[in-house]
């Protein structure tokens, strides 16, 4: 696969990559088959990186090997400067460094936007009340619906649960961002809603992994596009060289399926 | 009760009535009969002074039928919880005693299980407990207590109720176990996402919305409690079924005496039937 310029130092002693998502030989088997079959890229500091791929291809376990949602079966992984380990202490250092956002939302539908956002605050970063919720309030201005702070999950639209989905994640104050695929479950006329949250985001600089089929954020806000097929990278490039004149004659067919 | 409401409303059943009688014919009429028999077992205790001899010698352990029920189904519900926990526990170990104790204990009679740990069990643990006191050394202050402890200091209403509590305690942990598992995957991810640990994603996220779930199950087996604590009569704890054993036996008075206690037992099941639904729509009120 595609190596890294300083992957010649395998020794765990030596000082960390640099960039702030760094996936070396990242190999992730369910029941002995290959999901991620030795995957490996960087995502500098404050860059975004859009993933696309046909279904089953491992995007979503690549994301999810980042914050040890899935443990990987070998390879390595560092977060900021942290190596990855199956230690609980790490896992849980870079978990609160990671914001995730997923495909179905997954708000908690006994809180409100507000009970949502200030939980983990509360228990994680140990935030008292009255920080939390001004924090709360302050990431449901940023994703526009600052107006639905008492609402529960189950009165919001799709997109408006996205974003507090979102809120959710930037209350902690993450580094990194990681998105599986989050406009997906939702109905076309709330897509942009998010996408322009997420655009928005990029531009300020924070660091994101997007799995994403929206060719117009990925063009938009991508510093580099991943091809992904069958648990491996057939292709990275930027934006413009994706789109305008793909290397690959895989890339060039699934582009041709998804841009009709 | 739903149930006789929609089958009133089977078409074909009301075609047979005069239109003027079918409001009459969607009456809850098994409810009207109830409420008249127990009106007439109301006036006869109030007035007739041999009924109320009766109720009165048997009312005399309805104490002890709450007081177990409450005390029982407390312990049932904690231990329900824990072992549900444990049920759904990534560790092996864990996963396997539970699984032991849940089996196990689903597969004996509720009767059988009260004798054996009443008989069997408490025996057992007391040997035990005096045993660990001899290692003690009795010269210890501990050691003397342990030593000490004695078969006839625990009493047949509190082995009875550990019982209670140890065959709910399986019941319970079934329930929790349905609604821990009943909980999407991504509500477990999205709190571990967010930096909680395993402990704390169960007790702010999954368990408040599992035991919303699981409240009307477990609102039936407080139920199912109150009529299974009839089953400590058997060991002679008096509660209200062993005290109108004990009163027909002595006079002969079996119809009067089995009626109000069916009665009392039937008052308190639907007292408890509605506080439980009450109390669930209440929880479940401000949800979404
Ligand atoms: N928990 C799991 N257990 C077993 N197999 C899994 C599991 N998660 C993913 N897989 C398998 O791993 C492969 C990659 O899955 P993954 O979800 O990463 O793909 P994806 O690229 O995100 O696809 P999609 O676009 O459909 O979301 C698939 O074949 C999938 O069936
Ligand atoms: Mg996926």
């Amino acid at each position: 696969m595609t190596m890294q310029p300083d992957s010649s130092s395998p020794s765990p002693e030596a000082a960390p990559p640099v960039g702030m998502i760094v996936i070396r030989d990242l190999v992730k088997k369910f029941h002995g088959i290959p999901a991620v079959a030795g995957v490996s890229f960087t995502v500098g500091a404050g860059k975004v990186v859009v993933i696309i791929g046909p279904s089953g291809s491992g995007k979503s376990t690549v994301l999810r090997c980042i914050n040890h949602l899935e443990t990987p079966t070998s390879g390595e992984i560092w977060v900021d400067g942290i190596k990855l380990t199956h230690n609980n202490k790490d896992i849980n250092a870079v978990r609160a460094e990671v914001g995730m956002v997923f495909q179905q939302f997954n708000l908690f539908p006994h809180l409100t936007a507000i009970g949502n956002i200030t939980l983990a605050q509360k228990i994680v970063r140990k935030r008292g009340e009255q920080e939390a919720r001004r924090v709360a309030h302050e990431q449901l201005e940023r994703v526009g619906i600052p107006e639905k702070a008492d609402a529960y999950p189950g009165q919001l639209s799709g997109g408006q649960q996205q974003r507090v989905a979102i809120a959710r994640a930037l209350a902690m104050n993450p580094k990194i961002m990681l998105f599986d695929e989050p406009t997906s479950a939702l109905d076309p006329e709330m897509i942009k809603e998010v996408l322009d949250v997420m655009l928005k985001l990029a531009k300020e600089g924070m660091t994101m992994a997007v799995v994403s089929h929206e060719m117009g954020f990925a063009r938009n806000a991508a510093d580099e596009i991943i091809f992904m097929d069958r648990g491996a990278i057939v292709e990275r490039e930027s934006p413009a060289n994706f789109f305008q004149n793909p290397h690959e004659e895989r890339t060039r067919q699934f582009l041709s399926q998804i841009l009709h | 009760m739903a149930e006789e409401r929609r089958l009133s409303l089977d078409p074909s059943r009301q075609s047979r009535i005069a239109p003027g009688l079918e409001r009459m014919a969607d009456w809850p009429w098994w409810l009207i009969v109830a409420i008249l028999i127990g009106l007439v077992v109301v006036f006869q205790v109030v007035t007739n002074q041999r009924m109320s001899v009766i109720f009165g010698a048997i009312a005399a352990g309805i104490g002890v039928t709450i007081r177990v029920t409450l005390s029982a189904y407390f312990l049932a519900v904690i231990i329900g919880l824990f072992v549900g926990l444990a049920r759904v526990s990534s560790n092996r170990v864990i996963l396997n005693i539970a699984s032991f104790y849940v089996e196990v204990v689903r597969g004996v009679p509720i009767l059988v299980l009260l004798m054996y740990i009443a008989f069997v069990a408490v025996p057992l643990l007391v040997t035990g407990i005096n045993g660990l006191g001899g290692r003690l050394g009795i010269e210890t202050a501990l050691g003397a207590a342990l030593a000490k402890v004695s078969t006839r200091n625990i009493s047949n209403e509190l082995r009875v109720i550990i019982g209670l509590a140890v065959a709910y305690g399986a019941f319970e942990s079934e329930i929790f176990r349905a609604g821990i598992q009943s909980i999407e995957r991504g509500q477990m991810e999205a709190a571990r996402a967010l930096g909680m640990s395993y402990v704390q994603a169960m007790r702010y996220v999954i368990l408040p919305q599992a035991v919303r779930r699981v409240l009307p199950a477990l609102g039936n087996d407080f139920v199912a409690m109150l009529k299974d604590s009839s089953l400590v009569s058997v060991l002679g704890v008096e509660d209200i079924t062993q005290l109108t054993k004990l009163y027909a036996a002595s006079t002969f008075l079996f119809f009067q005496s089995y009626s109000i206690l069916a009665f009392i037992y039937l008052t308190m099941t639907v007292l408890l039937s509605r506080g439980v639904r009450t109390l669930e729509t209440r929880l479940s009120a401000h949800r979404r």
